[in-house]
């Protein structure tokens, strides 16, 4: 029974064995498909196909091989080791294996005998290195040479340089040697190496030799040169070695240089001289940003209101609190006599001059520095800090600070001046006299004496010297009075220009001063500037509160307005000063009545104000174009069938709206232009009839050019052809061409020509694209899965002892598996046994009892024939 | 300055000693009737150009007078004239008659003084007058046989009133002062009568002419009544009457209002000056209409006054609503004139908010049609080319609260689907129907255009049309009544900004800068 599943199972194998992989693997009785649950796309399953009998067949083999070998060793306790040389090792030759063997033999036995043997060829090492030559180490000429026994590779080099381990290889070709005699087949191979290694070893003792041959000479050399150095002495000092007293002095002195050299400060990479174009792009850039900076002001962006820098320079400004001040170009132009005439060009030049400091002046100044200056110099320069990276380079640094040095030695720079003055001086002894310092006036009254009986140039320049004089920067308190001296310079100009008649020359002279003190406090400039505006627009209320209209402001007014234009951006979307600013002009364009010429004039300087604030934002002002319309209105003769419509303060008709009616034909003919004058505002004198034409006349070129301006700076707006409407109907219907003067008609049709090309068409208004708002998206919470449908736990410690508890169990099944299936295995190989030992008992028991019955039979066979 | 104050010293001694000296007269001309004659010596005082002996006079006519008004000392009943009196009368009698001449001619002489060129001797003379009728009241100088029954100075009242309406000086002041006794209900009710009597008899005379003066202080004593809104308020009495007080005219409010309306009516008949009207109507609403017995009695003055065009106008769609809204007036093309009103000169006017908050009140009815609210909406906008900032902040949001109640309207600012196909704007502004003005085809590019404009809160509020409007209205009533004043004051308070931004480029000359506006057309000297 039991032999009958073995034979096959043998025969099975038998014929697994003898097929090929591939052949088991197509034949589809061999093959089990592992039927999936699901298909997943792109995963590769490694289990798909399974092949049993072929697993099955494995692990037989591999329990046979290992199980049932350590079965049948089972209480065996001896056990034999062949440990001969190459004896299960097939591949090896019998000749070779003898030969190993036998050299094995030779060095167990040189290694008894050798172990007290000074042999030669034994090297001595140390670290791998020969004793030998660690030996000559000490030898200087030695390391030169070293690089002759570069790349060269013998097996003694490596012998001595990996020590130990190459003993066994030299003792072996050694005893291979003795052997070479008797045996010629070997001969070929290890004469070669032999040879080699000899031809090395040669090679070697020759270098050694050379070696120190060479060593010997130099010595002498030596020998010989010290005996002849003395005589050198006194002209080489330098390549001396011996001399040591004589050599120290000289080593510090080296030694200073080469520290000195270490110690000092490296020259900074300095960036390049800029070429001219460079800084002209520079420049250019600066400009850019600033207007920039002024258009995102004009938007009435909120934004980027903190990044903003503290406060608008110019773009030649050096950020040091100093503008280079008149005064020092006055003195300049005067040097060249000019001491009134060049005044303007001069400053139109002054950035280039700037630009251009002579070396002189720098020199100059660099000799005044001293301690004071340079701590200013410093915390102006921590002011300054990103403007100044911007055009940090050297040069333009130190004209800075040229320029700081001229700035804050102010007291002391006009009797430099005077010096060069002196040449010159005789012609304005009076001027010479001005003193240089002033201290800074404590009320409005000290300032009023102060400038009182001055022409206006000195006074200009004595508010520059009080402003240098007390630069903040010198006292604590300066700052206020500077301060402070603004607010009197405001309250004087103010007093100036209302003065009869007007001293308009000398607010004139005063504004860049007022400037340069605006852009040191623009607090206080604003705050100075602010009440004025305050004031002026309460007492109007309170006139309009009484009467219902009120007067033109006066000329002061109107001078503070137009400081305010230059001392802050007009453009501003919103701005401290200059947005109640407008709102005053246009309150006064729309309350104030005009009833004279002199009214009228106060209105146009207001328009020309107002085109002035708005020119670069391009706003739209309703009162301006009302005003004008109304001063046109006053010029038109017939004032019956009107097509449009005044706004007050101007009526339709009345009292004072034929104010610039001029029906001379004579005036007309006689009349040229020229620009009003801003104390017409104030007073105004005309006797004749012809000058009051005249001036009739003027105002009205005034007014058309104001509104061809703004017809160019409104030309954008959607209801422009509607707002100048009125102008345009007035201009084309009642304002008779024939009735004025030449250059009038043209300025008539030029501003006709000008209203009606805008565009009259425009697109429907439709809201702003808007973006969608995007619906509410909830993005899935991801949670990592480890293993699926296990209770997972929260931390990862948990989750940790999950897995492995779950590896182990797997492990732990996989184990029992593993032992029920060698117990199995183990149970057939017993049961085979048992069964091969019955069958072979059996076999002999039939045996037995066969040759028993074949005895038997044979005695019965012979008893019967005894019988018979 | 030195000799003046000497004078003035001078006068005051001179003052005090008339003071004493009348004091030491109304003492015994009050202690004993042998002085009787001294009553002249106040009389020439009363009389003097000094006008601190005048003061002094009054005071002491004042004392004098009450105190025998008190004593019954003065003659009642009809007076025999001064020379009949001489014969048929006993001492008593007759010294009684004088002293009721003596205090006749003192009136006459106070009532002068009404006329007086100084307030203070106006004011003395009036305090003094009314104080003479109180005591009149109380002490009645008629015969109670011929008089109805109840007792009151009427002759005095009219004397006053008729004194106090002077043709040729400005009394305001006085009438203010005057305004006190008005509290009175007696009083009010007979001065009321008394100017019911007084302006026909003079605007008769002048043919109906105006007389701004005149009118100027009719208009300033009416306006200084307050009426009482309710009987129990009706209180403060001058002179009480013993018998049948409840019965009494003037005690009863009906009758207060009758007079009242009767006063006003009487006087808007006749032709009044432009600035009279305007204070008529501002105050026809609150303190007229409202205390007439038949408010709608002022329907003809009222759209008189609505066709008159202008501010007139205005004010009166104040009184019009009122009559509209409480006393079910039909209005016939109300809102196309309303529609007509809307002119540039709306926005600055003296009225501009009270129009607008009635215009707010007219159009916020969700029953008118698209039209002619988008007619409004586009007309404002238009017009709001040529308004102050102050008028704009009301304007914006006034025509987005129009657009948000009806939101159809929405098409003024929102036509999507037309961007390619520009047009010039369809709306014709010199159109009086807004059924034909083609609003509703255009789009407010009016307010477009103010989104460039110079005041920042200007430029903020319109561009509010760029994205569709919120849902909730504007509150109007916050921007009515700014004044540029305080919008500027906004600006002005609020710099406390860390920095302030300076002019970049630099100021070398006045004239210079800004485009060079100014230097073009005109030079310094």
């Amino acid at each position: 029974m039991g032999k009958a599943p073995q034979k096959k199972k043998s025969l099975a194998d038998k014929v697994r064995r003898a097929k090929t992989a591939s052949e088991i693997k197509n034949n589809p009785f061999e093959v089990k498909i592992n039927r999936k649950k699901f298909d997943v796309l792109g995963r590769k399953a490694k289990h798909d196909v399974g092949l049993p009998g072929v697993s099955r067949s494995k692990a037989i083999n591999k329990r046979k091989e290992t199980l049932l070998k350590e079965y049948k060793q089972k209480n065996k306790s001896n056990k034999f080791i062949d440990r001969r040389l190459g004896e299960y090792d097939a591949k090896m030759a019998p000749e070779d294996k003898i030969l190993q063997r036998f050299a094995m033999e030779r060095q167990r036995v040189h290694e008894k005998k050798d172990v007290y043997n000074l042999n030669e060829e034994e090297e001595l090492t140390h670290y791998g290195q020969s004793l030998a030559e660690i030996e000559k180490f000490n030898d200087s000429v030695n390391s030169d040479d070293e690089s002759e026994e570069k790349g060269l590779l013998s097996a003694e080099l490596t012998a001595s340089h990996f020590g130990g381990g190459g003993g066994l290889l030299r003792k072996k070709t050694s005893g291979e040697e003795q052997e070479e005699q008797g045996s010629l087949r070997a001969k070929s191979r290890q004469e070669l190496i032999e040879e080699l290694i000899q031809k090395s070893k040669q090679e070697k003792r020759e270098r050694q030799v050379q070696k120190e041959e060479a060593q010997e000479l130099t010595e002498k050399l030596d020998q010989e040169w010290k005996s002849i150095q003395a005589l050198m002495v006194t002209k080489t000092p330098k390549s001396e070695r011996v001399d040591k007293p004589e050599e120290k002095p000289k080593l510090e002195e080296y030694d200073m240089m080469v520290r000195e050299l270490g110690f000092e400060m490296k020259a900074q990479p300095s960036e390049k001289m800029k070429s001219p174009e460079e800084l002209a792009k520079e420049e250019k850039e600066k400009l850019q940003k600033l207007e920039a900076d002024r258009l995102r002001r004009m938007m009435g962006d909120e934004g980027g209101e903190s990044t903003q820098s503290r406060s608008h320079m110019s773009a030649d400004d050096l950020n040091d609190g100093f503008i280079l001040d008149k005064p020092d170009k006055k003195i300049l132009s005067y040097q060249d006599g000019e001491w009134n005439i060049g005044e303007e060009t001069e400053e139109d030049k002054e950035g280039d001059e700037e630009e251009g400091a002579s070396g002189e002046e720098e020199e100059s100044d660099a000799e005044e520095e001293d301690g004071d200056d340079e701590e200013e110099e410093d915390e102006e320069e921590q002011e300054e800090d990103s403007s100044e990276e911007e055009d940090g380079h050297s040069d333009l640094e130190s004209e800075q600070e040229s320029e700081n040095e001229e700035g804050e030695q102010g007291d002391e720079e006009p009797q430099k001046s005077l010096t060069k003055e002196e040449l010159k001086a005789q012609q304005d002894a009076a001027k010479a006299e001005l003193p240089y310092t002033f201290t800074a006036p404590e009320s409005y009254s000290d300032l009023k004496d102060l400038l009182h009986g001055h022409t206006p140039d000195n006074q200009r320049l004595i508010v520059a010297r009080t402003q240098k004089c007390n630069h903040p920067s010198l006292a604590v308190g300066n700052k206020l009075k500077l301060q402070k001296l603004f607010g009197f310079l405001l309250e004087y100009i103010g007093e100036v220009a209302s003065r009869s008649p007007p001293e308009l020359t000398t607010v004139d002279k005063l504004i860049p001063e007022v400037y340069t003190l605006c852009q040191m406090f623009p607090e206080a400039a604003c705050q100075a500037m602010q009440s004025i505006l305050g004031d002026a627009a309460h007492s109007m209320e309170e006139e309009l509160e009484v009467k219902g209209h009120a007067a033109f402001p006066t000329l002061d007014m109107l001078v503070y307005l137009k400081v305010a234009a230059l001392l802050f951006p007009t453009s501003d979307f919103r701005h401290p000063v200059t947005t109640p600013a407008l709102l005053y002009i246009s309150q006064t364009l729309t309350k104030c009545p005009v009833r004279s010429l002199q009214n009228l004039t106060s209105g146009l300087v207001l328009c020309c104000l107002a085109v002035e604030y708005i020119s670069l934002s391009k706003r739209f002002l309703p009162e301006l174009i009302n005003f004008l319309t109304g001063t046109l209105h006053l010029a038109v003769q017939d004032k019956a069938a009107l097509g449009y419509k005044v706004v007050p303060p101007f009526r339709p008709s009345g009292k004072y709206s034929d104010l610039l009616v001029s029906s001379s034909p004579e005036s007309c003919r006689s009349w040229s232009r020229k620009s009003l004058s801003l104390s017409a505002t104030q007073h105004l004198d005309l006797t004749s009839d012809l000058d009051r034409n005249h001036y009739r006349l003027s105002c009205l070129s005034t007014c058309l050019g104001l509104v061809k301006t703004c017809c160019l700076l409104y030309k954008d707006l959607p209801s422009f052809s509607h707002i100048f409407q009125p102008i345009r109907t007035l201009l084309s219907k009642h304002l008779s061409t024939q009735m004025l003067p030449k250059p009038l008609q043209e300025l008539h049709s030029e501003t006709l020509e000008a209203i009606s090309s805008a565009p009259v068409t425009h697109s429907q208004l439709v809201f702003d694209k808007k973006k969608p708002i995007p619906l509410k998206l909830l993005t899935p919470k991801i949670v990592e899965v480890l293993d699926y449908g296990k209770k997972r736990g929260c931390t990862r410690e948990e989750r940790e002892k999950e897995r492995l508890k779950h590896k182990y169990k797997k492990e732990f099944k996989g184990a029992l598996r593993e032992i029920r299936k060698d117990t199995r295995f183990l149970a057939r190989e017993k049961l085979d046994e048992v069964m091969s030992r019955d069958a072979e008992r059996k076999r002999k028991v039939k045996e037995l009892l066969g040759g028993l019955a074949t005895q038997e039979g044979e005695w019965k066979a012979l008893k019967r024939k005894k019988k018979k | 300055m030195a000799p003046t104050k000497k004078r003035n010293v001078s006068s005051e001694l001179n003052l005090k000693r008339a003071k004493i000296d009348l004091d030491g007269v109304v003492e015994r001309l009050l202690l004993s009737r042998k002085h009787a004659n001294d009553v002249f010596d106040i009389f020439e005082f009363l009389q003097s150009e000094k006008e601190k002996d005048v003061l002094s006079a009054v005071s002491a006519c004042s004392r004098l007078f009450s105190t025998l008004l008190e004593r019954k000392d003065l003659f009642i009943g009809k007076l025999p004239g001064e020379e009949e009196a001489i014969n048929g009368y006993d001492a008593e009698e007759k010294y009684r008659i004088f002293m009721r001449h003596r205090y006749n001619s003192c009136l006459e002489m106070l009532l002068e003084h009404l006329n007086h060129e100084l307030h203070e001797v106006k004011e003395s003379a009036l305090c003094c007058l009314m104080k003479f009728a109180a005591g009149e009241g109380q002490h009645p100088l008629e015969d109670m046989d011929w008089r109805e029954h109840y007792s009151f100075p009427r002759e005095l009242i009219q004397a006053v009133v008729d004194n106090l309406l002077s043709k040729t000086t400005d009394n305001s002041l006085l009438i203010s002062r005057f305004q006190e006794y008005l509290e009175m209900e007696d009083v009010r009710y007979y001065v009321i009568s008394s100017i019911r009597v007084n302006v026909p008899k003079v605007m008769e005379k002048t043919k109906g002419a105006v007389l701004s003066v005149y009118q100027n202080n009719v208009f300033s004593l009416m306006s200084n009544i307050n009426m009482p809104s309710q009987k129990s308020e009706m209180t403060n009495f001058m002179v009480k009457q013993e018998a049948n007080h409840e019965d009494w005219r003037a005690a009863k409010l009906l009758d207060h209002k009758r007079a009242f309306e009767r006063m006003w009516l009487g006087f808007l008949k006749y032709k009044l000056p432009n600035s009279m009207y305007k204070k008529v109507l501002v105050i026809l609403h609150d303190s007229i209409l409202p205390h007439m017995s038949k408010p709608t009695l002022m329907i003809d003055f009222l759209t008189a006054a609505y066709d008159v065009g202008g501010a007139i106008s205005l004010l009166a769609l104040n009184g019009l609503f009122v009559l509209i809204h409480q006393h079910n007036l039909d209005y016939p093309d109300f809102y196309q004139k309303l529609y007509n009103l809307l002119e540039p000169s709306v926005f600055h006017v003296k009225y501009r908010a009270r129009f607008f908050h009635l215009a707010n009140l007219f159009l916020s009815s969700s029953h008118l049609p698209v039209y002619l609210v988008a007619a409004f909406a586009k007309r404002l906008a238009r017009l709001a080319l040529t308004a102050p900032p102050t008028a704009l902040l009301i304007v914006l949001p006034f025509i987005y609260n129009l657009i948000r109640r009806h939101p159809s309207c929405r098409v003024l600012i929102h036509k999507p689907g037309t961007e390619d196909k520009p047009l010039e704007d369809p709306y014709v502004m010199d159109e009086e129907d807004p059924a034909q003005c083609r609003a509703l085809e255009s789009s407010l590019w009016e307010i477009k255009t103010l989104q460039k404009h110079y005041h920042p809160d200007v430029a903020k509020a319109a561009t509010s049309i760029n994205t569709p409007l919120s849902e909730q209205e504007d509150d109007l009533s916050k921007v009515l009544e700014m004044t540029t004043y305080e919008l500027m004051d906004r600006d002005l308070k609020q710099s406390q900004i860390k920095n302030i931004p300076l002019e970049f480029e630099t100021a070398t000359e006045l004239l210079k800068g800004g485009g060079d506006v100014l230097k073009q057309h005109f030079c310094l000297v």
